[in-house]
């Protein structure tokens, strides 16, 4: 359990509803209609017993503790599962109520272990906790009940443990897995004192759990209980703080002893999740104190040399010499810089404030080049703002969902859970995916239409689905005449309704039969609230910027855009993509999405920051890559990324790595880029520093300290370092003067201080005098940039074509338990889960090529060659392969090539034409890479630095 | 950077924009080239346009020439930021 230290109202809280008044113990209180008399007596502050009941769940009514008595009713009602009525009074402690208590305490006591003492819940169990507060003083029935201690301990989980011994069967792990996560793994098996919790598979670890810790921080007792609570004992304080994995930007309670963290606990006033987490945020953080994690400033003159460990200011003072050096010898432009969507806004933003006036130059890119650069040309060409249109809570309201190239009970698991929640009370669901993903048939949940499309083919299923409305007349008129710029629909409607965008006329290469986009077209269009989720399946393709424009034409048409239920989300991949962009990480623009050749906005800066500002876009990341091959680009920063695992085309990056004179690397750990690097900078965990995260929904959650930095420097404290041994004048004492700066500068954050952070938990840009707490949805009543603007989304096929030599298209993807490229992940525990990237085969094309489930098998295009094991998979289609990259030695982006969006350069990782055969031998890249990677990781002095 | 690399970004960029009319998509891949290529990335294109702009499609060659042309006086000073 975890939640008796946030207050626990017992039932969910209702917002909405007609105030009804009621007298609870001779006290008048005022709640919605809806409420429970226990959440209604909790407002007022009198805590019914309870042992069955917490608010993240739905009343159960089992227990028994929670009974009242109610004037003019007969017996004594749970208070849970009563509803408030206007002039109910309502008593909360009688002689007859303590005696039922106390009665079912004895019952309940007499089945259950008295090893308090020593037990991992001691002083953090609700079970002790009724006892006390009934008043307990014997159990008439004995200890000597069916304590379940011949069933062994389920420990096969990493994370906690399972001790039937200690069950008291109150349901509400099973609960929380059906109505909190949606998964349905648990049950109660048995009837009776036989009664106990099964997850339907051997053990915790071989059923169907995704160790989201919901059942977890749901159990009242130690039934179910952190490992490391019980290795450590209970925490002290807490410290409440933002997750640091994908987009969803999940609120926690950091639960310490000192300065270590005994466990991670999804905040129930976390207004992104609402209480629940997933396995990544509520586990796996125990990369943050790993061994590997480097704590001292390391330089070395070659690639090929070890390392030197130096001062802070020796590798300040190096790394600005070097790049003045370099600016000097080769021009103002030959360096740049990388920042992270890993780090914090106030962190991104001083990167990009190092080079636009620190180097002089807009030599600035971001992460986000590589997965969501696509959303921001998309979104803002057709709405005038780089961002989803919804808060996450939105998907309760949609009738119709539409997730398009995303995997979200993967990648985005937490607001996963909201969908399917969702979904199991209704809403019609369509999936637009080459690859049967989990969503399309999962417990109580299947898609009504999943239009399994060939890769590369996203713009002609979107206008196909575009052209049955146009020419079914299912567009709203209405909301197109007063929304949108009507000329801009009229020449788009023209082109969507011609015959070579019908669904029968693309039928014969995006491989889905016309009429399963008829039907799914007509159900978006006809079927109440339409939301549109997608992901990296949209994005990374050469028409990934087309296919953003192409979902905002669809929404725009059928009037999906503007209220509650419906909306064009991007689920974003890492925690700070949307803040990441927001900041000005872009070669073309400030923070606030504008342009480095609008005067008025470079003059606010240049007066700001005291020095001018060049009006010219810089290089994004593969242009800078380009050029450090064609010998013109020397010098690069880069604040927590790994693009030499991260980006496509491996060869060609780590050639315009080496290329380079001076890479400097800001990281936790020694990473594959750090392999070609001349400074490294020792990076701090989000555990180590102040500051702020923007989630995909636009929602700026605060980030705070809980330990000192490892190596002694926040990042964003070795940014100023920097900045200062290159001449900058700087000077900030604490990133919220940072925030305040970005607030000077970004009218979109006009209105957001670390104050108001603490004062309201959260604000979702923008954030201004016209919207002072924020804006949950966007383009309500118009546009950003007025009318909505159509934009003809012409289908053009990719250039990565199928041939004989390489036959299959190679789609690439993530899975729940690992995390990007795996750098905090795979050091923690969830490699139990996930230990290598495999490739997934249809037995069909296996078959083929003589492959069985378990073979090593070369997978080779025209970038390269890895080999990987297989596995034989009816999730995808024939003719496709799929894999994830999440571990370093995979080299995934070894194979994926140099083409890229049209718009934005982001790279085509979803489509690359590829051969697959059996073979014994790991590919010569992985044999080259494990033998290089030790000698390019020495550090002087120390025999185990390499990772 | 390499003038075949160049080529084909900017035949992308012209893919998308040829359903507009002539005139717009012109016009539509010169601001789109001016908005996000940096100035050496230009530079090195209209060398390759003077050379003949081999491999150019016609959309985005009419519309780095007329880019090129309202870049002339900076286009030869442009090195200076570099």
């Amino acid at each position: 359990m975890s939640l008796s230290r946030e207050k626990d109202y017992g039932t969910p809280l209702r917002g909405d509803g007609p105030i009804v008044t009621l007298t609870v113990d001779g006290v008048r209180v005022s709640v919605p209609a809806g409420t429970s008399v226990m959440a209604a007596a909790s407002t007022m502050g009198t805590q019914i017993p309870k042992l069955c009941a917490t608010d993240m769940l739905e009343a159960f009514g089992s227990c028994r503790l929670c009974l009242v008595e109610i004037e003019g009713r007969r017996g004594t009602p749970a208070s849970c599962t009563t509803p408030v009525e206007e002039g109910m009074v309502v008593r909360t402690q009688t002689q007859r109520l303590a005696d039922l208590r106390r009665g079912v305490m004895e019952l309940y006591i007499s089945d259950h272990p008295l090893d308090c003492l020593t037990c991992s819940a001691n002083g953090d169990c609700e079970l002790q906790d009724m006892a006390g507060a009934v008043g307990l003083r014997e159990v008439r029935y004995g200890h000597d009940g069916e304590r379940h201690r011949t069933v062994a301990k389920d420990e096969s989980n990493p994370y906690f443990t399972f001790d039937s011994s200690k069950c008291i069967v109150c349901s509400r792990c099973v609960r929380a897995c059906e109505d909190v996560q949606g998964t349905f793994a648990l049950t109660i098996d048995g009837r009776g004192l036989g009664s106990l919790v099964a997850t339907g598979g051997p053990d915790f670890l071989g059923s169907e759990c995704v160790s989201c810790g919901a059942c977890v921080q749901a159990c009242p007792t130690a039934t179910l209980n952190e490992k490391s609570v019980i290795e450590m004992g209970a925490p002290t304080r807490a410290v409440n703080t933002t997750c640091a994995y994908c987009g969803v930007g999940c609120s926690f309670r950091a639960e310490m002893q000192g300065d270590k963290v005994v466990r991670m606990v999804p905040s129930k006033d976390g207004k992104a999740n609402e209480g629940h987490s997933c396995v990544k945020g509520r586990f796996a953080w125990g990369y943050a104190t790993h061994k590997d994690r480097i704590t001292k400033p390391m330089i070395r003159a070659k690639i090929t040399d070890p390392w030197r460990e130096v001062s802070w200011d020796e590798a300040f003072a190096h790394a600005a010499s070097e790049f003045r050096r370099i600016q000097k010898t080769y021009g103002r432009d030959a360096v740049g810089g990388i920042t992270s969507s890993r780090c914090t806004n106030e962190e991104t933003f001083l990167v990009q404030k190092v080079v636009r006036a620190g180097f002089g130059n807009n030599n600035v890119d971001t992460c986000a080049r590589v997965c969501h650069s696509p959303t921001g040309y998309g979104l803002k060409t057709a709405f005038g703002t780089s961002a989803g249109t919804q808060d996450f809570k939105s998907v309760a309201k949609a009738d119709v969902i539409m997730v398009i190239g995303a995997n979200p009970t993967d990648a985005h698991p937490v607001f996963a859970s909201r969908m399917k929640r969702r979904l199991r009370q209704g809403a019609k669901l369509i999936v637009i995916d080459p690859r049967r993903i989990d969503l399309v048939r999962t417990a109580h949940i299947e898609a009504d239409h999943h239009l399994a499309l060939k890769p590369g083919t996203n713009v002609a299923i979107i206008n196909a689905l575009a052209h049955v409305v146009v020419t079914e007349g299912l567009v709203n008129e209405a909301y197109v005449r007063e929304r949108c710029d009507l000329a801009d629909f009229e020449s788009w409607a023209r082109f969507v309704a011609q015959e070579s965008n019908a669904p029968e006329g693309v039928e014969a290469f995006t491989g889905v039969p016309a009429a399963d986009v008829r039907a799914a077209a007509r159900l978006y269009a006809t079927g109440g609230d339409g939301a549109i989720y997608y992901g990296l399946g949209v994005t990374e393709h050469s028409q990934g910027s087309t296919m953003v424009m192409g979902m905002a034409n669809l929404a725009m048409a059928t009037g999906n855009i503007g209220r509650d239920g419906v909306g064009v989300n991007p689920l974003r991949g890492q925690n700070n993509v949307q803040g990441s962009c927001d900041m000005g990480s872009f070669p073309h623009e400030f923070s606030g999405y504008r342009h480095v050749s609008d005067d008025a906005t470079r003059d606010m800066f240049e007066n700001l920051w005291g020095v001018t500002l060049s009006a010219e876009p810089g290089l994004r990341i593969p242009n800078m890559l380009d050029e450090a091959v064609d010998g013109r680009f020397k010098g690069l920063y880069i604040q927590g990324e790994d693009i030499a695992q991260s980006d496509p085309d491996t060869k060609h990056v780590t050639l315009g790595l080496r290329n380079m004179e001076c890479v400097i690397v800001q990281d936790l750990f020694l990473n594959e880029t750090a392999k070609y690097a001349h400074v490294f900078f020792p990076g701090a965990s989000f555990l180590e520093k102040d500051g702020t995260f923007t989630n995909a929904e636009r929602r700026i959650n605060r980030v705070r300290k809980t330990m000192a930095p490892l190596a002694g420097l926040a990042d964003w404290e070795v940014t100023l370092g920097f900045a200062s041994a290159l001449g900058c004048d700087f000077s900030y004492d604490h990133p919220s003067q940072i925030m305040d700066e970005i607030a000077a500068l970004t009218p979109t954050f006009a209105g957001v201080s670390y104050a108001k952070l603490d004062e309201l938990g959260s604000v979702q840009w923008p954030c201004n005098a016209q919207a002072p707490e924020g804006t949950p949805i966007m383009h309500m009543d118009r546009f950003v940039r007025g009318k909505g603007k159509f934009m003809i989304t012409e289908f053009v096929p990719t250039d990565e074509r199928t041939t004989q030599r390489f036959p299959l298209i190679l789609t690439t993807g993530r899975i729940l338990s690992q995390y990007n490229v795996g750098v905090q992940t795979a050091r923690t525990r969830n490699n139990v889960w996930h230990d290598e990237d495999v490739l997934e085969i249809h037995p069909f094309d296996a078959e083929q090529r003589g492959v069985r489930d378990g073979d090593l098998v070369a997978i080779s295009s025209r970038s390269g060659e890895v080999a990987l094991h297989a596995r034989i998979s009816e999730r995808m289609q024939p003719g496709v392969v799929y894999t994830t990259f999440h571990h370093a030695t995979s080299g995934a982006n070894v194979i994926t090539t140099d083409y890229s969006d049209w718009a934005t350069n982001c790279p085509e990782y979803k489509v690359t034409a590829v051969q697959v055969q059996r073979t014994n031998r790991w590919s010569d890249w992985q044999a080259e890479d494990r033998a290089s990677a030790d000698l390019m990781r020495r550090v002087e002095g120390r025999a185990d630095a390499a990772e | 950077m390499k003038a075949d690399k160049l080529v084909y970004m900017a035949n992308q960029i012209a893919a998308f924009f040829r359903a507009q009319p002539a005139a717009e998509a012109q016009t539509a891949v010169a601001e789109h080239v001016r908005s996000f290529w940096s100035p050496a990335m230009r530079r090195d294109m209209y060398e390759h346009l003077r050379a003949g702009g081999e491999g150019l499609d016609p959309v985005a060659r009419a519309g780095l020439e007329t880019l090129m042309e309202r870049e002339a006086p900076a286009g030869r000073t442009s090195g200076a930021s570099g």
